[in-house]
């Protein structure tokens, strides 16, 4: 599974992308997270603050409840500021 | 039409083309946006542009679509640019064309209204006291929403 990070989350964690391979309990974006959480101090930062986080799945924002797989493009960031 | 590039646009030269191309239209609008010196109190001395590429042209593709269906438009022109900004440096460019003012007018502020939430940009400000990612801003939210 690809997962990208944007904006603070980032930063936090300290890379911008990663292919991982999550266990089984993981089936969507929440558990995905909970399961990152454990990686490390800085996930566990990052991620402290789930209402701030926002997500897409192959390019697309979707909600945090989305089920994903390991072929899915994953990407979680702070919220947008374009323009 | 969409672009996301590191590079600045000339206004002008951008504006002319798109009159240039097509003489049904009777009227463009335009919204340039610039890198502030501030925020808040403090000084700023840089402003870092990142953006999810791929995600982003599909992005504003799908708000060019989104203005087209909403608004009679001859021409829409998003330019959005990346990277490590100035203060002054020029950001975003939004154009549109109509053959009356309503529409160009009020799709330009629709198109500004939503890059501003839906488009994935995230700005890191070089301030006095470090460097900070900008918050999105409760009113952006509420702009945005007044189009929904």
């Amino acid at each position: 599974m690809q997962v990208l990070y944007f904006g603070w989350v980032k930063s936090r964690i300290g890379i911008s992308k990663e292919t991982l391979s999550p266990p089984l309990e993981v089936t969507n974006v929440v558990t995905l997270i909970d399961w990152l959480k454990g990686q490390g101090d800085g996930y566990a930062a990052a991620f402290n603050d789930a209402a701030s986080l926002r997500v897409a799945v192959n390019q697309e924002v979707a909600p945090l409840d989305t089920v994903i797989s390991d072929d899915d493009e994953v990407a979680i960031f702070s919220p947008m500021t374009g323009g | 039409m969409i672009r996301v590039q590191t590079e600045d646009f000339d206004i002008g030269a951008e504006i002319t083309r798109i009159g240039a191309d097509n003489t049904e239209i009777g009227g463009l609008a335009s919204f340039v946006g610039l890198v502030r010196d501030y925020a808040g109190d403090e000084k700023i001395s840089a402003m870092t542009l990142e953006h999810y590429p791929g995600m982003t042209e599909k992005e504003l593709f799908k708000l060019e679509t989104e203005a087209r269906e909403r608004w009679d438009l001859q021409e829409v022109l998003i330019v959005h640019r990346y990277g490590r900004l100035k203060p002054g440096d020029r950001i975003v460019l939004v154009v549109t064309a109509s053959a009356h003012r309503k529409a160009s007018l009020e799709s330009c502020q629709f198109l500004i209204d939503w890059l501003k939430t839906k488009a994935p940009f995230w700005k890191l400000e070089d301030r006095e006291s470090g460097a900070k990612w900008v918050d999105s801003r409760e009113q952006d939210t509420v702009a945005a929403d007044k189009w929904v």
